[in-house]
C-alpha cells in the first residue's frame, strides 16, 4: 500500500505515514514555499517587541500591539502571540505577513502531527519542528524577510513551562528564565532583568511583562505603547498546565496604571525620561 | 504478456463483493448515532491504542470497521486532505461530504481495479450547529455512500445491531442515555454484556470550542454505564 489513494494527496516517506504537514504541502502545493526571487524594495509590515517570561505556574508571553511598514504605523492593534496547539503558544517578531504564515503552518503542522500519530509531540520535538520551519525559511530571510519567534509551552511530562527562542537561520536555543525578541528587545530585557525573580506569582509576572513592553515603547519607535485613550493594551497569555488563555484586559490595564503610578512617583524624585519630557512640554 | 481467462464483469463483482463482505463480518461493529448535543461513535474495541474511531478535522470524525491495516491507512489519508484542504482555503470549507465523496472515490477505484478490494466500511460524521444539522455518510467497500440520519450501525453483525438500534434508540437522549442504548444494543448482538474497558467511544459536541472531537475515557464510560444499572 505505498500507492496514494485516488483524489487523495499523495506520501512521501520510507514507511508508514509522515505525520509532518509542511512535508505535505511542499509535496502538493506546486507554489509552496514562494519563490525566493521576490523583491524587497515593497514596504511591508513588521512587528516589534514580543517576550516571554516563567512564573511559578508556567509562561507568561507578551506583545506589543504595533506594526509598522517603514515610518508608518501600519496597525496599532495586531496581535502577535498566537495560541500554536492546547499548551504552547508562539510570538512573533520580523516580517508580518510571512510570520503569521509560518504560525498558521506551525499550528496546522502540530494539529496534523497529533491527529495522524494519535499523540501530542513532546514540548522537543514541537521546538524542533519550529527551528525547521524557520530554517526553511532562510532564503526569505535573506531577503530582508526576517522571522523571529518567541515559542514557550507547558511541558506536562516535566510540569513546567518552558521557553524557546530561535534566530532567523533557525537556531534554537532554550531559555531558563525569560527572553524578548524583536525591535525593542534589548530594552525590554534590560527590564526583565531586574524585575524577573525566581517563582514568581502571575500579578508580579504579568506587571514585569507590561513594563518591560512599556520600557521598550519609550526607546523604540517600533514599539507601541499602552494606550489608554484607545484601549489598546499589549495582548498577554498565560500558558499553565490548564493551556494557553488570553489574559483579560483589564487585568493588563490594571498592571499598566500600578506602573504608571509608581514611575511617575519614581521620576518627580530621581528624574528621568519621564520627567524630562513633562519639562520639554512646558 | 499472460492471457486471462474471461470473467464476466457480474462474477467479478460479486465475488469480489462476497470476499469484502467476508472480511468485514470477521470484525467488530460500530454503531454511530445523534444525541442532544451532536454525534456519538460507539465502538466494541478491545485496544486502547488501535482507534476504530478518530478525529478527521473541527467536526469531523472518522469511524471505520474490517482490516485495521486498510481503515487506518484510509483514516490518515482522509487527515491530510483534510488539514491541506483547510490550510488552502479555510478551516469552514472542510465538510464530511467532500471526505465522504473523496472516500467513495478511493474505494470505488481500489474495488475495481486492485488485486482485492479493501475489507472497510467508513462512517464519515460531521457535527452542525444545530440539532437537525449533523451529517452521518456511510461508506461501503466498493465505494458507494448512503447518507444517514438518526443511527447507523456498521461491521460484523450490522443486520442485527441496526435492528436493535431501531428499538433503543431516541431522539435528542442525552449523551448517558445515548451511550446507554447503544451500549445496550451492541450487548444484545454480541450475546453477552459488554464492559467499558471494551468500549471505545467518541463524541463530536458542538458545545465544544473549534475541535468538537472528544473521546470518553473508560472511567467516564463506566460511571454512565453504572448509572443505568441502579
Amino acid at each position: 500500500m505505498t500507492e496514494p489513494l485516488d483524489g487523495f494527496p499523495g506520501r512521501s516517506y520510507p514507511l508508514g505515514a509522515n505525520p509532518s504537514f509542511s512535508d505535505l504541502v511542499r509535496a502538493n502545493v506546486p507554489t509552496f514555499p514562494p519563490s525566493d526571487s521576490a523583491s524587497t524594495t515593497v514596504e511591508f509590515p513588521h512587528g516589534t517587541t514580543v517576550l516571554a517570561l516563567k512564573f511559578d505556574r508556567g509562561v507568561v508571553m507578551a506583545g506589543d500591539r504595533r506594526a509598522i511598514e517603514g515610518f508608518t504605523i501600519a496597525d496599532e492593534r495586531i496581535d502577535k502571540v498566537f495560541p500554536a496547539d492546547e499548551t504552547s503558544a508562539i510570538a512573533i517578531a520580523g516580517a508580518a505577513g510571512q510570520a503569521t504564515e509560518i504560525v498558521r503552518l506551525f499550528q496546522t503542522e502540530l494539529e496534523h502531527y497529533e491527529k495522524v500519530e494519535g499523540d501530542r509531540l513532546s514540548m522537543d520535538g514541537k521546538a524542533n519542528r519550529l527551528a525547521q520551519l524557520i530554517r526553511q525559511n532562510f532564503p526569505m530571510a535573506l531577503q530582508g524577510l526576517v522571522v523571529v519567534p518567541l515559542f514557550a509551552g507547558y511541558d506536562e511530562r516535566r510540569s513546567e513551562g518552558r521557553i524557546f527562542r530561535y534566530d532567523a537561520t533557525g537556531g534554537r536555543w532554550e531559555e531558563a528564565d525569560y527572553h524578548a525578541n524583536g525591535s525593542g528587545s534589548l530594552h525590554a530585557r534590560g527590564t526583565l532583568k531586574k524585575r524577573w525573580r525566581p517563582g514568581m506569582d502571575l500579578e508580579t509576572a504579568t506587571r514585569a511583562a507590561v513594563e518591560a513592553l512599556y520600557d521598550a515603547s519609550q526607546e523604540d519607535v517600533a514599539t507601541g505603547g499602552p494606550n489608554p485613550l484607545r484601549g489598546i493594551y499589549p495582548s498577554v497569555r498565560t500558558i499553565t498546565s490548564e493551556g494557553v488563555n488570553p489574559l483579560p484586559d483589564d487585568d493588563v490595564k490594571a498592571a499598566f496604571e500600578a506602573i504608571i503610578g509608581g514611575s511617575t512617583e519614581a521620576s518627580k524624585e530621581h528624574g528621568g525620561s519621564q520627567a524630562r519630557e513633562t519639562q520639554d512640554q512646558t | 504478456m499472460s492471457f486471462q481467462p474471461y470473467v464476466p464483469p457480474e462474477q467479478l463483482i460479486k465475488d469480489r463483493s462476497e470476499y469484502a463482505r467476508k472480511g468485514i463480518a470477521k470484525g467488530r461493529s460500530v454503531v454511530a448515532l445523534e444525541y442532544a448535543d451532536g454525534l456519538l461513535f460507539l465502538a466494541e474495541n478491545p485496544s486502547g491504542t488501535l482507534h476504530k474511531i478518530s478525529e478527521i478535522y473541527d467536526r469531523i470524525a472518522f469511524a471505520g470497521v474490517g482490516r485495521y491495516s486498510e481503515f487506518e491507512d484510509l483514516r490518515i489519508s482522509g487527515v491530510r486532505l483534510a488539514d491541506l484542504r483547510g490550510y488552502a482555503y479555510g478551516r469552514e470549507d472542510v465538510t464530511a461530504k467532500t471526505i465522504a465523496n473523496a472516500y467513495a472515490q478511493a474505494l470505488a477505484t481500489i474495488f475495481t481495479a486492485q488485486i482485492k478490494p479493501y475489507e472497510v466500511e467508513l462512517l464519515i460524521g460531521q457535527v452542525g450547529d444545530q440539532p437537525g444539522e449533523n451529517e452521518l455518510f456511510h461508506i461501503l467497500f466498493d465505494g458507494s455512500v448512503a447518507d444517514e440520519k438518526g443511527h447507523v450501525a456498521m461491521g460484523g453483525r450490522s443486520d442485527e445491531l441496526t435492528e436493535a438500534m431501531r428499538t433503543a434508540y431516541q431522539e435528542g437522549a442525552s449523551l448517558a442515555e445515548a451511550v446507554r442504548a447503544a451500549t445496550g444494543a451492541l450487548s444484545s448482538v454480541e450475546e453477552k454484556p459488554v464492559e467499558a474497558p471494551n468500549l471505545e467511544a467518541a463524541v463530536l459536541d458542538r458545545n465544544r470550542g473549534r475541535r468538537k472531537f472528544r473521546r470518553l475515557a473508560d472511567e467516564e464510560l463506566a460511571t454512565i454505564l453504572e448509572g443505568s444499572a441502579s
